[in-house]
């Protein structure tokens, strides 16, 4: 495995109340997204443990265009990774954070 | 030891146990004058739905006796039989039968005792020798989920590589020490004792909680498993309580 | 807020992840999740495989309401592990069903699994039996459990056998319920014995048709949550125990079924056996249609 972390100033807070959500599942190709108010409201912090190993600037480019279009501020995420595409990974977090917004009943 | 050996030194009082193909069924007289009954695998057949049928039935007819008389499961079996007909027939529910006449006849208050003196693997472990309420082995006794080669060849690991990390954890390989360790099996008898002794302090144990879980974190074998399911239980409870009341 | 209904969204049992058919399954917004992804309790072992973990260990555990009724829900991801039973996974279920006890609730398994997982095989196994312990002690203490099963893996190996000792089955066409899988079957035995790549054979061997035929399933449903969801409220309404009368009756019924079919070579020959009229038309039929052609099917009534 290869870890990877990172810490973003985000410009937007995400919205809702719930604590938590968690999108995914961690196979070939996929993976599991954990998302968790947990930092300041400006900041975004991302774990990452990956089995696909030599992809840090790919990842960087990833997470560094999610914090910038979305609002992942406050939130702590952590990933595990089953060697997804970049694209299904943007899809995973854009997926967290609608979830994490979403009204709770 | 073979098994008329084992046998021999297991009931010097005598016992009445016949084979039938890879089976054996029967009685035998405990040092304290008890009876007590016998059945299980031999020659390291596989475990198949016709096979499972009649030592399920057996059981069965035990508890129906209601002797509440002790029963010891001899294994030196394979795996569960691996063919179409055992699958197309429903072997799971004939495996899962068995198992669970096992587990009904100790709560119908037979002490039930698992003697592993040879192989036994997979799904006839299961539903022989891990359905007993106490299961104790020989020394050379070989239990198995899955051999080693087949094991590299379904995780697409070298058999040299899977062997050093079986030196490292218990956890995966096959083998009579990771399952102690693991707490399957509670104790490796003395071979070079008399058995009958070793079988009488077997069943002066108090009866009751499965404490495999709990033996394995003991031996370092598995060392969550024993804690993950309490904490399932306390969590269960205390937000049973919080939904009561709240 | 919590109502006696589910979310009325049409869902594909197959398809669906193990947290959305617990979401689709019980009533809406009731499940509360015990040892959530957030605790990260995963497998201690995978890293010595430098294999990816799971927050959760692919199973997903909690307590619900079904129609009103509190329950406890087990669901297996069949994506992760292929739904393995490792250390981590099985002691989570192994703690649900003897919270059941004490609680005296009942519990639904949602089954989609390999069976044991490999890296960690001497735990899974000794969980299998575990869990299978736990049913039973449960079940004879009057507490329903049912497996529901229709997921991607399937239910195989020990997953097999711990249905075995449910009170109910309720099963989709895609249940496949096996102890030895299509590959396994044809490595240890040969392609002679068994064709994995063979996908009708094994449909028709291990598939929810055939098992709900000869009385390995209780229940026949659509591929569909609620279908899944409207099945185990019925099914809880049924007799509960597991004494030496049950088990008596299940030597029967097992018994009476290798005299009717042992000879069989394929599930056809059975079909075929049990009166039904196009045996060979089976698998094609869709579900109404099937369980109008099932009507002479082996029953399991009370017998498991």
């Amino acid at each position: 495995m290869e870890k990877l972390s990172f810490r973003l100033t985000a410009p937007r807070c995400a919205g809702g109340t719930r604590t938590q959500a968690i999108v995914g599942v961690v196979a070939s190709g996929n993976l599991e997204v954990l998302l968790e108010r947990a930092s300041p409201a400006d900041m975004c912090t991302i774990d990452i443990a990956t089995a696909a190993h030599g992809f840090g600037a790919v990842w960087d480019a990833v997470v560094r265009d999610f914090v910038a279009r979305r609002s992942a501020g406050g939130l702590r995420i952590s990933i595990n990774d089953g060697g997804a595409r970049p694209d299904t990974v943007a899809l995973r977090l854009a997926q967290g954070v609608r979830k994490i917004e979403e009204p709770e009943r | 030891m073979t098994l008329d050996d084992t046998l021999a030194s297991l009931f010097p009082n005598g016992s009445k146990i016949a084979t039938t193909g890879a089976m054996i069924a029967g009685q035998a007289i405990l040092p304290d004058g008890g009876p007590v009954h016998v059945l299980g695998v031999t020659q390291g057949q596989p475990l198949g739905v016709d096979e499972a049928i009649v030592l399920a039935g057996r059981v069965i007819e035990i508890v129906k006796s209601g002797d509440r008389a002790p029963i010891l499961v001899l294994v030196d079996s394979a795996s569960q039989r691996m063919s179409k007909r055992d699958e197309l027939l429903g072997l799971s529910e004939y495996l899962s039968h068995l198992a669970k006449s096992l587990l009904l006849a100790e709560a119908e208050g037979h002490r039930t005792v698992g003697l592993l003196y040879g192989g036994s693997a997979a799904g006839a472990f299961i539903a022989t020798a891990l359905a007993t309420a106490t299961l104790v082995a020989l020394p050379g006794a070989h239990p198995a989920v899955m051999d080693l080669p087949s094991m590299a060849r379904v995780t697409k690991l070298p058999i040299d590589v899977l062997k050093a990390k079986a030196e490292a954890t218990p956890v995966f390989a096959p083998g009579l020490d990771n399952m102690m360790q693991t707490g399957g099996i509670h104790v490796v008898w003395n071979e070079s004792a008399p058995l009958a002794p070793q079988l009488a302090a077997v069943l002066r144990r108090p009866q009751g909680q499965d404490d495999r879980a709990r033996l394995g974190a003991e031996r370092g074998g598995r060392r969550k498993a024993a804690e993950i399911a309490d904490r399932v239980v306390t969590l269960a409870a205390a937000a049973h309580q919080g939904a009561q009341h709240g | 807020m919590t109502t006696a209904k589910a979310d009325n969204v049409s869902l594909s049992w197959y398809e669906a992840s193990a947290r959305q058919r617990i979401d689709a399954f019980v009533d809406a917004g009731s499940f509360a999740e015990l040892i959530g992804p957030e605790l990260r309790e995963m497998s201690p072992h995978l890293a010595i495989f430098d294999l990816p973990e799971q927050f959760d260990d692919g199973i997903v555990v909690g307590r619900g309401r079904l129609d009103g009724v509190p329950v406890l829900v087990a669901a297996q991801e069949g994506r992760f592990m292929g739904g393995a039973f490792g250390e981590v996974h099985g002691a989570k279920l192994t703690g649900l069903l003897r919270a059941a006890r004490a609680l005296h609730q009942d519990v639904l398994i949602l089954f989609d699994t390999g069976g044991v997982r490999l890296q960690e095989a001497n735990a899974g196994e000794l969980a299998i039996a575990e869990i299978m312990r736990a049913v039973i002690e449960a079940r004879r203490a009057g507490i329903h459990v049912l497996g529901l099963i229709g997921g991607r893996a399937g239910c195989y190996g020990g997953g097999s056998l711990i249905a075995g000792t449910c009170s109910r089955l309720i099963v989709s066409e895609q249940g496949r319920i096996s102890v030895s899988g299509p590959e396994v079957i044809e490595t240890n035995k040969g392609i002679e014995e068994f064709d994995s790549r063979d996908r009708a054979l094994v449909w028709r061997t291990m598939g929810g048709k055939h098992r709900y035929l000869i009385g390995g399933a209780d229940a026949f449903v659509d591929d569909e949550a609620l279908a899944f969801r409207q099945a185990a409220i019925d099914a809880l309404k049924t007799m509960r125990g597991c004494d030496v009368a049950v088990l008596e009756a299940e030597q029967k019924r097992l018994e009476r079924r290798l005299q009717r079919f042992g000879e069989a070579a394929d599930a056809v020959e059975i079909w075929q056996a049990l009166g039904i009229d196009q045996p060979t038309g089976i698998p094609a039929l869709p579900t109404a249609a099937f369980l109008r052609a099932a009507s002479n099917r082996e029953n399991a009534d009370d017998a498991r």
